[in-house]
């Protein structure tokens, strides 16, 4: 029963989602037949593209339709590609999962020591430093600094890989068994590949990661300080527990519940595809494809992968809620 | 420490690994280019300029023409042809010995099959061949198969032998292999390929990697690399960047602040070769202001074109006033507009707008539209004329331009096919200026009905004296300069950076001439 009611709440969600998406799409001014038929089609030629569409239909027709076509796990054919958006979204989105994974493990690896850090430290030179990485985190523009570092890293050193999931050398040379660089390159024994691979995501999982950890190490820190005045800390401290060990041992496996949500949206957000980022540095993902099939009024690639980022999202709200009741006994 | 040490090594390892591999393969040409304007690559449709290249390299066409000398043509598959005395109907002679790729012989019956299905398909670029007169309905008796080598292509009109050849050499009027289209199912040429030409594509991945691989069994001189890879990379800087860490061979959307940061680079060079691509402003003769000669002629007069190629235009585009780019039969070199405020307020005062008027124009956010838009904006200010931009993206600009909804547009329009007729048609053809029109010509989406220039059009179309021709062309160009709704801005250039190593990349005036065959890497 639980099980249905909550499968019922997904179902009305991912409905709202899409008739939302759906009524934008067609609120904007764009002829979607444009993109097909071109800016030289004659209007039969539209009349036609639009009838072929099915956009002569009233909006509950075409919204029903859309709909039908989920129910039976068709998300459409993308006006832009030609292959069903099923296919396409199963091409681009593990070049995002790979890349935002990259992300979260830089992100939270190196966000939640230093903000833990910052915290132990308030006030002094650790804790001024965890603010001034978090404001440029927060204020840098993403495309500036992704320019700025491929212009540094890339162009300059050449200590990295530049735009693209992998050097050209090594097209075809590696089967794409499951779509993550560098898993496939690794199943497929090539070292030289997969360090090609790594040399090329490096970078924009770094950059990636270093906006996720601006926003983690400032909430680390925030937990963290909490944590650290209340009374169990103060006891600890007076039956001499080593510092050490009443910091991560006891206040962070606290701060570690409400940490986890933090990181889990982190994780969601960049899920969803960071479309400056990816285009920075020309990575294939969900982001791009959302974004080039939006300005395009390819309305089946659009709907498809805004459910996609909200199947996502849902979902990890449910992962981080079932970790959460493991870590905290309470809420059992 | 050791352990330390071992650490460090692995961490760099990637690091160092990736200067390494910073050069592309020997045999490979890889080119940087935005390839998310594709959207089909079946010659009966593409008509996008990053398709339109793939389609010129894997298809060929009966005739094309000659690079050196744009207005000469030549025999691409076709041995020769022959024209009757009454200009309708044109003997083509196929070469022997012509192979597809799939290694089945090409014959005319490939021809007559790929143009009559351009026709059948009535898709957006069937116009360029539907305009002969050929339709569904006659394209059996006008398209016609006259032996194993040999076919006669029968048009409606006497039209200028120019005209009809150069629509034969245009992307649509590509040959397909006819057999292997049967067989597959609809719509598999617009991912795959059945062309004749030095290459075939192996694999397109939308807005990532589209890739040409060397047609081993083509019947001319087979190129010297095996492969070609169009890798899209959508931001001119990182097109820079890649080509100069030996990423990319070519970088082909070059802005102008990279021309520059590349003319001094070692090891690279820049070509660049004038195309068929015009900027320009149109004036909705729908709107009461705009339809007065003297606001018109006021607006010409209150750019600086000059200035424009200098500055956001500089090394992408030169100044250009006539609506035929430079190239084509007949196109005029004639400039008279510059930046002159008291002129135009002179011109605004005689219609009866001593002080300006306020108007808006529709502009896609995107560079260097935006800029030459904003440049636009404070010229016209000079004069009185306050100039509201309403930005939008490319779709929805266009949606409200078809639509007529617009007062001024600045936009771009590409010559469709090599001949004049193409923009003489679209500048000034009006055929019906109701709303519900079939062709929305530029002239139309711009309510300029004129019928006298129609006609003048139609009249430099059946002109078969080609110095006539071009002449009819020069003087059709000068009246619209004078008195038409469009403010004629620049001619695009096709540019391109490349490694120094590179032998042979010419790039052409239109995007499916930008022959790949030729290149070789030293």
């Amino acid at each position: 029963m639980k099980l249905l009611r909550l499968l019922a709440s997904l179902a009305l969600t991912a409905l709202g989602l899409l008739a939302v998406t759906f009524l934008i799409g067609r609120v904007v001014p764009t002829d979607p037949a444009l993109a097909v038929a071109g800016d030289r089609a004659t209007r039969e030629q539209l009349i036609e593209v639009r009838r072929q569409l099915g956009l002569d239909r009233s909006l509950y027709v075409q919204f029903g339709r859309y709909v039908a076509g989920i129910a039976r796990g068709d998300l459409g054919e993308s006006l832009l590609t030609g292959n069903s958006v099923t296919t396409d979204i199963a091409r681009v989105f593990p070049a995002t999962l790979e890349l935002a994974t990259v992300g979260i493990v830089f992100g939270a690896g190196l966000g939640i020591p230093l903000g833990v850090w910052a915290a132990v430290r308030r006030g002094r030179w650790p804790d001024q430093l965890s603010r001034v990485l978090g404001l440029v985190g927060y204020s840098a523009p993403i495309f500036w600094l992704g320019l700025t570092a491929l212009l540094l890293f890339y162009a300059k050193l050449g200590w990295v890989g530049g735009p693209g999931r992998i050097n050209v050398g090594f097209l075809y040379s590696v089967e794409p068994r499951t779509g993550l660089m560098l898993v496939d390159t690794l199943l497929a024994g090539d070292a030289e590949a997969f360090m090609s691979a790594v040399s090329h995501i490096v970078l924009p999982g770094a950059l990636l990661g270093y906006f996720s950890l601006a926003y983690i190490s400032r909430m680390a820190r925030s937990f963290m300080l909490k944590e650290l005045s209340s009374e169990y800390v103060v006891a600890a401290r007076a039956k001499g527990l080593p510092e050490r060990r009443i910091v991560w041992g006891h206040a962070l496996r606290n701060a570690a519940v409400p940490l986890l949500t933090v990181v889990a949206l982190s994780y969601a957000g960049l899920l969803e595809g960071s479309v400056l980022t990816e285009t920075v540095f020309a990575w294939p993902g969900l982001g791009q494809y959302i974004t080039h099939a939006l300005q395009s009024a390819d309305m089946n690639a659009v709907l498809g992968g805004t459910l996609v980022v909200g199947a996502i999202f849902i979902g990890i709200n449910m992962l981080s809620d079932v970790l959460y009741r493991l870590l905290d006994p309470r809420t059992k | 420490m050791g352990i330390r040490r071992r650490h460090l090594l692995a961490c760099g390892l990637p690091l160092t690994a990736a200067s390494t591999w910073a050069q592309t393969p020997h045999a490979t040409l890889v080119q940087a280019l935005a390839i998310d304007d594709a959207i089909s690559l079946d010659p009966a449709e593409c008509f996008e300029i990053s398709g339109s290249e793939v389609v010129g390299n894997v298809y060929e066409r009966l005739v094309e023409f000659d690079l050196d000398d744009p207005s000469q043509l030549r025999g691409m598959l076709a041995e020769g042809w022959v024209l009757d005395v009454e200009g309708r109907r044109y003997d083509f002679r196929l070469k022997a010995g012509l192979r597809f790729a799939s290694g089945r012989p090409l014959t005319a019956a490939d021809v007559v099959f790929s143009l009559a299905r351009v026709v059948r398909l009535n898709k957006t670029p069937a116009f360029i061949l539907t305009q002969l007169g050929w339709s569904p309905a006659n394209v059996s008796e006008r398209i016609q198969q006259t032996g194993p080598l040999t076919l006669r292509l029968t048009v409606d009109k006497p039209y200028a032998p120019s005209f009809v050849l150069n629509c034969l050499s245009a992307t649509v009027a590509s040959i397909v292999d006819s057999q292997e289209a049967q067989a597959r199912p609809e719509g598999w040429l617009r991912r795959a390929s059945a062309g004749s030409a030095p290459w075939w594509l192996r694999e397109w991945r939308a807005n990532e990697i589209l890739v040409l691989d060397r047609n081993e069994r083509f019947h001319g001189a087979r190129p010297q690399l095996a492969r070609v890879v169009f890798s899209h990379v959508k931001e001119s800087s990182m097109q820079r960047l890649m080509l100069l860490r030996r990423d990319v061979d070519v970088a082909r959307n070059l802005a102008p602040q990279d021309l520059d940061a590349l003319r001094n680079a070692s090891q690279i060079r820049l070509t660049s070769v004038p195309k068929g691509g015009l900027y320009y402003i149109g004036m909705n003769q729908k709107n009461p202001l705009l339809a007065r000669s003297e606001v018109r002629e006021a607006l010409k007069w209150l750019v600086d074109y000059e200035a424009l190629g200098a500055t956001l235009l500089k090394g992408i585009a030169t100044p250009h006033q006539n609506f035929l780019p430079q190239g084509l039969l007949g196109a005029s070199t004639v400039s008279p507009f510059k930046l002159d405020v008291a002129r135009a307020k002179a011109l605004l005062a005689k219609a009866g707008l001593p002080d300006g008027f306020k108007i808006t124009m529709d502009v896609r956010s995107a560079e260097p539209i935006q800029g030459m838009a904003e440049a636009f904006q404070q010229w016209a200010a000079r004069a009185g004329v306050r100039i509201e931009l309403l930005p939008g993206d490319g779709k929805q600009t266009l949606t409200r331009y078809r639509a007529r909804k617009h007062d001024l547009y600045i936009g771009e329009w590409g010559a469709d096919y090599w001949d004049p007729h193409t923009n003489a048609d679209t500048f000034v053809n009006n055929p019906d200026n109701r709303d519900v029109a079939s062709r929305q010509t530029l002239a139309w989406r711009n309510a300029w009905d004129r019928p006298e220039l129609s006609r003048a059009a139609e009249a430099a179309l059946l002109e078969r004296d080609t110095g006539r021709r071009a002449q009819l062309y020069f003087d059709l160009q000068a009246r619209v300069r004078a008195e038409g709704p469009f403010i004629i801005l620049a001619q695009q250039a096709q540019v391109a950076g490349l490694r120094s190593n590179l032998r042979g990349l010419r790039l052409g005036p239109t995007a499916d001439t930008s022959f790949l065959a030729p290149v070789v890497k030293t």
